[in-house]
C-alpha cells in the first residue's frame, strides 16, 4: 500500500480549504481580537486560490480513492459558485459581525469547515461520503446560525436547526443503510447496478428511496419538510442566513441530484411522480405564504422555499422516464443555471438587510424600509434590483432563470407544470414590489426613530457590487454560463 | 447464523452478569424482608447533619460540567478509532502511521483551540 | 440459544426505547436510554462484532449517558413536565401506523441483502477491531479523515456555543 498521491492531488482544493479552516482555528486564539479581520483575508485569499485550481481542471473528469470522490465537470460548476458565494460571505461578514459585536476569528473558520462539507458533498459518488459531507456542512451552519449568542432567537434558531436537521439526517442515514443493505455497497455507481437488477419492484428500494426523498428535502427545504425554514432564516445572524440560504441549498441540491439521476437514475418513473407533488406544493405554499409575512428575513425564507420549487421544476424534467436524454439534460441544466441566477439575487437582498440598520439594531421589518428611497437612495436602489430579480421581472437574472427552467418544462411537455408556475410567479411579484412599495411610494416617517446609518465598509461595496452585477449581467448576457451548465451536466446513460 | 459463530467466549460473562443480578436482588429482597418498617415523616425527611433542610438539593448544574463531558465525548471518539489502528499496526505500516498522524493532528488543533479559550480550565 | 438471546436483547431495547420518551422524570428517561444503549450492544455481540460491541458501552453507555445526564442536571427539569402529551396521541397512532406500513414494505422485499465479502470465520480468527482497522485505514481511509475534520468542528462549536456568552468589542480600525 503506497501513499495515494494522484488521489490526493485530485482533491487539492478541498485539502486547501480544510487545511486553511484549520490554520484559522490555531492562529485565532493568538490573534489581537483587532486583528481579526486577518483571518477573514486568509480565507478570501484560500477561496481564490481554489478558484483558479478548479477552473483549470473544469474539463477533465478523475475518478479518486477508488471512486468515492467524482470530480467531473459538474461537480467543479457548483463548486466554483459555492467559492464565490463563501467569498461573498466572508467579505458580508467582515463589516457586518463587527456592528453585531460578534467579530470572532472561528466563525471564518467554521465558514470554511462549512464550505468543505459542501465540497466533499458536490464531488461524491458515495453516500456515506455524501452523509459525512452533509453532516460537516450541517453542524457547521448548526453552530453558526447560534454565532449571536446573547440573542434567544439566535440561540432559538440554532437549537431548532440542530434538532430538525440531526432528525433529517438521521432519516436520510436509515436510507443509505438500507441501500447498502440491498447493494452491498454505498457507491453510487454499486447501488445503479442494483436498481437495475432489482428493478422497480423492490419495497425495499422504494422505501430507501422515499427515506432519501425525505433527508434530502430537509435539506433543500421543501414542502412539507420547510417548517424549520424561516425560523432559522430569521434568528440566525444575516450573513449566516445568506449563506445557508444560498450555499447549503446550492451543495444539497447538487449532492442530491447526483444521488437521484445516477444511483437512483432507474427509479426514476416511482420518484418522478413524488417530486411533481412535493414541487407544486413547495410553489405553492412558499409563494402564499411568503404574502402575509412582515418581517422581511422571513418573506425572504419563504421565497427560498418557493424558489426551490422553481428548482425542482427542473429537476422533475431531469427525472421524466418517458423524455429522451436531451429532454433531461436540458431540465438539470436549468436547475444549475436557475441556483445560479437565485445565489446572486438571495444573497444581494440578505446583503441589503445586513447593512440596514435600526437604532443598533438590525432594521428587519418591511416596515423599516419605508422611505429608503429618500434616505438611501443607493441601498434602495440594490433593494430594488434584487427584488425585481426575485420576481423573475427582466432584464434581471431571475427572469432568464425562470425562463430557462420554464422552457425544459414546455420542452417535456409539462405545459400545466409551467403554467401553474407563471401563475406562481405573479403573486410572488406581489410580495417582492411590496417591498419596493414600501421604499419608493412611502415618505420615511421621522418619528419612527428609523436612523439612517448604513454599515459600509469596502468590502461591503465589493459584494454588494458583485452581487448587482451578477444579477444584471447574468440577465443581459446569459449565454456563457448557459453553455457552461450544458456542458457541465451529468452524464445521462 | 452458524455455531461457531456464536460468541462463546461471553458466555462466562453471561454468567457472571447472571450473578451480579442475582446478588442485588437477592440481597435487597433480604434486606427488605428481614429489616422492620416504620416510617415516620421525620425519618422520611433527607438527612442533613439533623438540622432542616437549606434548599431542594436538586441545583443546576454548572456549565463547565457540560463543556468537560462534550470535550470528554469527543476525545474518547478519537481514542476509540486509535484502538483498532494499533491492533494492526503492524500490518498498515507506515502509511497507517501518516493517516493517524493526520487525525490526531486535526484533533490537536482543536485541542490547541480548546487550551486557548480556557474551555480547559475550571473557572 | 441465539435466537432466545436475540429476543430477549431486541425486545429490551424496543421497550426501553418506549420508556426513553413516555417515562415523566427525566433521570428516568436517561437511565432507561442507559438500558437501551446495552442491549443494543448485546446484538452487535450476537452478531460477532465485538468491537462495536465494546464501543457502544464505552462511548454510547459511558460517555454520553453521562453527558445527558449533566445536561439534565444542567436544564433540572422538573418531573411533572410532561412531553408526551395526550392531544398528540393521534399523530403517535399515524406515525405508527406509518412505519409499520413501511417496515412492512421492507419485510415483503424479495431481495435479502448483499453478503458481505470476508466470511465471520476470516473475520474471527484475527478478531474483530483488527479486521475493523485494515479496512478503516485502506478502504475508508479517506471517510476517516473526514470524520476527524468533523470532529475538529464538534469541538468548536461545543466550546463556542457554551464559552462567552457576551458580545465583543472590536476598536475600529
Amino acid at each position: 500500500m503506497t501513499l495515494p498521491l494522484g488521489d490526493l492531488v485530485a482533491i487539492i482544493p478541498e485539502l486547501i480549504v480544510a487545511t486553511v479552516a484549520c490554520l484559522v482555528l490555531v492562529l485565532d486564539p493568538i490573534t489581537p481580537p483587532s486583528r481579526t479581520h486577518w483571518l477573514a483575508w486568509l480565507s478570501v485569499a484560500s477561496l481564490v486560490a481554489c478558484f483558479g485550481i478548479t477552473v483549470s481542471r473544469m474539463d477533465a473528469t478523475v475518478t479518486a480513492f477508488s471512486d468515492l470522490m467524482i470530480l467531473d465537470p459538474y461537480a467543479g460548476y457548483w463548486k466554483l459558485l459555492l467559492y464565490v458565494v463563501t467569498a461573498l460571505t466572508i467579505l458580508l461578514s467582515l463589516a457586518y459581525l463587527r456592528v453585531e459585536r460578534i467579530h470572532l476569528g472561528e466563525y471564518y473558520g467554521l465558514i470554511l469547515l462549512s464550505l468543505a462539507g459542501m465540497m466533499i458533498m458536490v464531488s461524491a459518488a458515495d453516500l456515506l461520503v455524501i452523509y459525512l459531507g452533509t453532516e460537516l456542512m450541517s453542524l457547521s451552519l448548526y453552530v453558526l446560525a447560534g454565532f449571536k449568542r446573547f440573542e434567544v432567537r439566535s440561540l432559538e434558531a440554532s437549537a431548532k436547526y440542530f434538532v430538525l436537521g440531526s432528525f433529517s439526517s438521521g432519516i436520510l442515514l436509515y436510507g443509505i443503510s438500507l441501500l447498502f443493505g440491498v447493494a452491498g455497497s454505498t457507491r453510487l455507481s454499486a447501488i445503479a447496478a442494483a436498481v437495475g437488477t432489482h428493478g422497480l419492484d423492490d419495497p425495499a428500494l422504494l422505501f430507501a428511496m422515499i427515506l432519501l426523498v425525505v433527508g434530502f428535502g430537509f435539506k433543500i427545504a421543501v414542502v412539507p419538510f420547510h417548517m424549520w425554514t424561516p425560523d432559522v432564516y430569521e434568528g440566525s445572524p444575516t450573513s449566516v442566513t445568506a449563506f445557508m440560504a444560498v450555499a447549503s441549498k446550492a451543495a444539497s441540491f447538487a449532492a442530491f441530484l447526483r444521488v437521484f439521476l445516477e444511483g437512483l437514475g432507474g427509479l426514476r418513473e416511482k420518484w418522478y411522480a413524488l417530486f411533481l407533488v412535493i414541487c407544486v406544493a413547495t410553489l405553492i405554499l412558499g409563494n402564499v405564504v411568503a404574502i402575509v409575512q412582515t418581517n422581511i428575513k422571513r418573506m425572504l425564507a419563504y421565497s427560498s422555499i418557493a424558489h426551490a420549487g422553481y428548482a425542482l421544476i427542473g429537476v422533475v424534467v431531469a427525472g421524466q422516464a418517458a423524455a429522451d436524454n436531451e429532454t433531461r439534460a436540458l431540465g438539470l441544466s436549468s436547475v444549475m443555471l436557475y441556483l445560479a441566477m437565485y445565489a446572486f439575487m438571495t444573497f444581494g437582498a440578505f446583503a441589503v438587510v445586513a447593512l440596514l440598520r435600526k437604532g443598533g439594531l438590525e432594521g428587519e421589518e418591511i416596515e423599516d424600509f419605508t422611505g429608503l428611497a429618500k434616505r438611501q437612495p443607493l441601498a434602495a436602489l440594490l433593494m430594488l434590483v434584487f427584488m425585481v430579480s426575485l420576481a423573475g421581472i427582466p432584464p434581471t437574472a431571475g427572469f432568464i432563470g425562470k425562463l430557462y427552467v420554464f422552457m425544459a418544462a414546455v420542452n417535456a411537455g409539462l405545459t400545466w407544470l409551467a403554467v401553474v408556475a407563471v401563475l406562481l410567479t405573479a403573486v410572488s411579484a406581489y410580495y417582492y414590489l411590496r417591498v419596493v412599495m414600501v421604499m419608493y411610494m412611502r415618505e420615511p416617517d421621522p418619528s419612527a426613530g428609523l436612523v439612517s446609518r448604513l454599515t459600509t465598509s469596502p468590502a461591503l461595496t465589493l459584494v454588494l457590487a458583485s452581487a448587482f452585477a451578477g444579477v444584471i449581467l447574468l440577465g443581459l448576457f446569459p449565454d456563457p454560463l448557459v453553455s457552461i451548465t450544458t456542458s457541465a451536466v451529468l452524464p445521462f446513460k | 447464523m452458524a455455531n461457531e459463530a456464536v460468541p462463546l467466549n461471553y458466555i462466562p460473562i453471561l454468567l457472571f452478569m447472571a450473578i451480579v443480578v442475582a446478588f442485588a436482588v437477592i440481597s435487597l429482597l433480604i434486606g427488605s424482608i428481614a429489616r422492620p418498617s416504620h416510617p415516620y415523616p421525620a425519618k422520611l425527611t433527607p438527612y442533613e447533619s439533623g438540622s432542616p433542610l437549606f434548599s431542594d438539593a436538586r441545583v443546576p448544574f454548572p456549565m463547565r460540567y457540560y463543556i468537560i463531558a462534550m470535550l470528554f465525548v469527543i476525545f474518547d471518539i478519537e481514542f476509540v478509532f486509535l484502538f483498532p489502528w494499533a491492533v494492526g499496526f503492524k500490518q498498515l505500516g507506515l502509511l497507517g502511521l501518516l493517516e493517524m498522524g493526520l487525525f490526531i493532528g486535526i484533533l490537536l488543533v482543536g485541542y490547541w483551540y480548546a487550551w486557548k479559550k480556557g474551555a480547559l480550565e475550571w473557572e | 440459544m441465539v435466537p432466545v438471546f436475540f429476543s430477549y436483547f431486541s425486545l429490551v431495547s424496543i421497550l426501553a426505547g418506549v420508556l426513553t420518551v413516555a417515562l415523566p422524570n427525566p433521570v428516568h428517561c436517561g437511565l432507561a436510554l442507559l438500558t437501551l444503549l446495552l442491549h443494543v450492544a448485546g446484538l452487535f455481540l450476537l452478531l460477532n462484532a465485538e468491537f462495536l460491541f465494546v464501543i457502544q458501552i464505552i462511548v454510547y453507555a459511558g460517555a454520553i449517558v453521562v453527558l445527558y445526564l449533566f445536561v439534565l442536571m444542567l436544564l433540572n427539569l422538573k418531573t411533572d413536565e410532561r412531553v408526551l402529551h395526550h392531544r398528540y396521541a393521534v399523530i403517535l397512532v399515524a406515525a405508527a401506523a406509518i412505519c409499520g406500513g413501511l417496515l412492512l414494505m421492507a419485510l415483503r422485499s424479495p431481495f435479502q441483502g448483499a453478503k458481505g465479502h470476508a466470511p465471520v470465520e476470516a473475520v474471527l480468527q484475527d478478531g474483530g477491531s483488527y479486521a475493523i482497522g485494515i479496512t478503516i485505514f485502506n478502504e475508508y481511509l479517506l471517510q476517516f479523515e473526514i470524520v476527524g475534520v468533523f470532529l475538529l468542528g464538534a469541538i468548536i462549536g461545543a466550546i463556542v456555543l457554551a464559552k462567552t456568552p457576551t458580545a465583543v468589542d472590536v476598536e475600529p480600525e
